[in-house]
């Protein structure tokens, strides 16, 4: 099956065709549209996270002091905190229901998956907001360097990955304390070599993960003093890194940091596992080498130039060979379905509880996607077995027959929605099924539930 | 291709091939797993306060440590055995102990220590590690080695039930997930097209056959509102599974973390372990003979009662058992005591054993799962130990 480019940039670059606007016309104006995903005027900087964090600290801490105003507050204030997630996956919707590429929000959709976290708690929500914004929207179209250093020094990276209770073992706060249980934690390096950069079978040792490890150490963060290097904690003296020695005598503390960051960002390995990476979810669960080879060249050409990278991928002609190679992710799906049925962010922004939880969050968690909880540091899977599982396509089949009544009045026709949707691209059975639905609400459904709707 | 021509390739294509395409959902079945014993996991997410649960009111520092919880018969609890008392909304449950149904065991932990969170306490509870490895779904949870290990293993022979994750069933070997929340009710023109368009791609085909299959063997359940019902139909699906070809549930049951309140709290959760455990022996009729269920929580709470009627986050916590494959009707254990000293960091119920164990004996017994791939590939570096004898 063949399919021009605007259909294939909307389909499988974006979310979905929209009767609400044209989708990209070429390559380049699709590129133009990383422009819109930039941190939008509802972004949290990590100084109002904290601030809310402390905030809701001081108040459980009042409360257990038995301050007699203090309970109902902090009750009020814990559920606005927990309700952030929900909160969180609304802008999210409403920034991707009106992008008119889409390109750019499915690109903060890899990148928060690819240097995945998962805030604990109420009081870690809003860090996990400022991540977002503030180390993956601002690099999405510039130098992979950038958003690696970003990403990995964000204090909810610091706290995910345990970086935050990592000491040198021979920094001058472990002398003191010694014996305390305080020493170095290797969870951030290794994540940062096997998952964020080279991948696990590229030739980094255990002395690799355990000198970069010590590097790391001065990393700090906590809600009251916010995020320092903090060289008290920090491992004294240089460390070798892929056999590069940073720092010495007089470590340069962050610099030497970004220093090796960026060494890693720029190896042959980072190039080939992360324009793996971005084939296996833009493109095909099993992207040919060619196609990778070819993304990996330009990363080296460019230092990680992301932009350039991406260019490469959308203008190859293995991008419209695998039309419906993947399956869409639940929240692909639910932006898409919005989008197919012309309703605008605006509707989606405009939802209060418990709606607002009934028709997003609810649905994600259904479908096998609970917002801001993936299984692990890797992320949500990217093969299509893992999200068509009976329970989750029951979710799927059942989100395609009730949200639309719920959203939308009156219902679209089901034939003018395949032709909206899928922009001629839909498969024979679907156009023999969708006129001989018993009525308008099954036929909408249909069309929604069919493996082309579920698949880009 | 007409439509009748359709349907009954459809039929013959399933049986051709869905399984060898798609491990993750077969539907079919190579071989029974050569055992009718059954094991029901249930997680406790928040951290039950086992102290209230199941209280030892014969131990004197209890009444010292709490002002108003865990008072003992003198409040309403269910006496078991002069020392132990069951909490009141446990009532329904005394039965089981008469009749040798349900057990426990005190001051049991994972290897969690110290940091007190309930992700990373439920973390390493489902993943079945000690502290030295990362967790996360490369590692798994125990129940899916679990599966791996166990020869004849098929994905009916596991299910996951519920909506929420099941770390504790994640990993390489395949399990079927089903909540009986999501039942899919389709008219039969609707069930008849969305066939007709799955149909030439096997991943949406099969995946929705055995979802309308499911749907059909289990949708008479009554789906009534509420938590309590909730976990009542986890536990009668869970049964309805096991009845079949499955061998091995788990499923969870959220709501524990009693800080304030707890009386309210914690009563409302032990009436969902209740229903949750009654429904599961009434739905297994005869097999419940041949089943052990294992109630399992990331940790207990704080011995001492806190400033607003609850109790916080501690170490050692509680394992519930029921199941008439048990020697039930008795308490388990070593008992740390909670006197000056006896406690763990001055606060918390001193732990005297790994729940794993207890978790290990119970699938020697039941699967004949060999001592080495329990303490080397289930639960990796656990030395069982001495074997509890839980198991009747």
């Amino acid at each position: 099956m063949s399919a021009a480019f605007p259909q294939l940039a909307a389909i499988r670059l974006g979310f979905g065709l929209s009767p609400l606007m044209p989708p990209p016309q070429t390559p380049e104006a699709l590129l133009a549209g990383l422009d819109n995903a930039g941190p939008g005027p509802e972004a949290i900087s990590i100084d109002e996270a904290s601030a809310m964090s402390q905030q809701l600290g001081d108040l459980a801490k009042a409360r257990k002091q038995g301050v007699a105003s203090a309970e109902e507050e902090y009750r009020a204030y814990n559920q606005q905190m927990s309700q952030l997630v929900v909160r969180d996956l609304q802008r999210r919707l409403v920034r991707a229901v009106d992008d008119p590429t889409g390109f750019g929000e499915r690109l903060v959709q890899f990148w928060a998956d690819h240097f995945t976290v998962s805030p604990k708690g109420p009081a870690q929500n809003p860090l996990a907001l400022a991540f977002v914004d503030e180390a993956i929207r601002p690099h999405l179209a510039g130098r992979f360097e950038d958003m690696f250093f970003a990403a990995e020094t964000h204090p909810m990276m610091l706290i995910y990955l345990d970086q935050n209770s990592s000491r040198g073992p021979n920094s001058v706060f472990a002398q003191k304390q010694s014996g305390k249980g305080f020493g170095l934690n290797e969870n951030l390096a290794r994540e940062a070599m096997e998952l964020h950069s080279m991948g696990v079978g590229a030739p980094y040792t255990q002395k690799d993960v355990r000198e970069l490890a010590e590097l790391l150490t001065g990393l700090s963060y906590n809600a009251k003093g916010g995020f320092s290097y903090n060289p008290n904690i920090a491992e004294p003296g240089a460390e070798t890194v892929l056999g590069v020695r940073y720092g010495g005598m007089r470590r340069g503390g962050l610099d030497d940091i970004r220093n090796a960051l960026r060494d890693i960002a720029r190896r042959t390995e980072t190039a080939q596992y992360v324009s793996r990476k971005l084939a296996v979810h833009f493109v095909s669960d099993q992207p040919s080498d060619a196609l990778v080879q070819a993304m990996a060249q330009t990363w080296r050409e460019t230092d990680g130039h992301l932009t350039e990278v991406y260019r490469v991928m959308i203008r190859h002609p293995e991008l419209g060979a695998n039309l419906r190679g993947k399956v869409r992710q639940p929240f692909d799906l639910l932006v898409s379905g919005f989008r197919a049925l012309g309703i605008p962010g605006e509707r989606i922004a405009a939802m209060e509880f418990p709606q607002l939880r009934g028709q997003t969050m609810d649905v994600l968690t259904r479908m096998g996607q609970m917002w801001l909880r993936p299984t692990g540091p890797d992320g949500w899977p990217e093969e299509a077995e893992a999200w068509v599982s009976p329970q989750l396509l029951a979710a799927r089949i059942t989100w395609a027959m009730q949200m639309p009544g719920r959203l939308v009045d009156p219902l679209p026709d089901p034939r003018e929605l395949m032709q909206t949707a899928f922009g001629g691209t839909q498969s024979e059975a679907l156009a023999w099924a969708v006129p001989k639905a018993e009525s308008q609400a099954e036929g909408v459904a249909l069309v929604l539930a069919s493996n082309d709707f579920n698949r880009r | 291709m007409n439509l009748d021509r359709r349907l009954f390739l459809k039929g013959a294509a399933l049986i051709g091939c869905s399984a060898a395409a798609h491990p993750f959902m077969t539907s079919m079945t190579f071989a029974a797993l050569p055992t009718n014993n059954r094991l029901v996991v249930i997680i406790l997410r928040g951290a039950m306060d086992g102290l209230d649960a199941i209280q030892p009111y014969g131990d004197p520092m209890l009444a010292k440590l709490r002002r108003d919880l865990s008072a003992g018969p003198a409040a309403g609890a269910l006496d078991l055995d002069g020392f132990y008392a069951l909490h009141p909304n446990l009532a329904p449950l005394l039965p089981l102990w008469k009749s040798g149904e349900l057990a426990f065991a005190h001051a049991v932990s994972t290897p969690y220590r110290d940091k007190r969170s309930h992700f990373d306490g439920q973390d390493l509870l489902e993943a079945g590690t000690g502290n030295d490895l990362p967790v996360d779904r490369r590692i798994g949870g125990w129940l899916n080695r679990l599966l791996q290990a166990t020869p004849g293993a098929t994905a009916e022979t596991a299910y996951a039930v519920g909506m929420d994750q099941l770390k504790i069933l994640s990993g390489s070997a395949a399990h079927l997930s089903w909540a009986p929340r999501a039942a899919l009710s389709l008219s039969p023109q609707a069930q008849m097209l969305l066939e007709h368009v799955y149909h030439d791609d096997a991943l949406f085909r099969t995946a929705a056959s055995d979802a309308i299959r499911i749907s059909g063997e289990t949708g008479q359940m009554a789906l009534e509102k509420g938590a309590t019902a909730e976990a009542s139909s986890l536990g009668a699906f869970a049964a309805s599974r096991l009845n079949a070809e499955a061998r091995v549930a788990a499923f969870s049951i959220a709501g524990w973390d009693s800080h304030a309140n707890q009386p309210q709290i914690l009563g409302r959760a032990l009436d969902r372990l209740a229903a949750a455990i009654l429904a599961l022996k009434q739905g297994l009729g005869p097999n419940w003979g041949r089943t052990t269920v294992l109630a399992m929580t990331e940790f207990g709470r704080t011995v001492r009662e806190n400033g607003s009627g609850g109790t916080d986050h501690g170490t050692g916590g509680t394992l519930i058992m029921a199941g008439g494959a048990l020697r039930g009707g008795r308490a388990y254990g070593r008992w740390p005591g909670l006197a000056e000293g006896q406690l763990y960091a001055d606060r918390d119920l001193m732990p005297t054993r790994d729940i794993r164990a207890y978790a290990g004996w119970a699938m020697r017994g039941l699967f004949n799962t060999p001592q080495d791939v329990l303490e080397r590939t289930i639960f990796p570096g656990l030395e069982l130990g001495e074997d509890p004898r839980i198991l009747g």
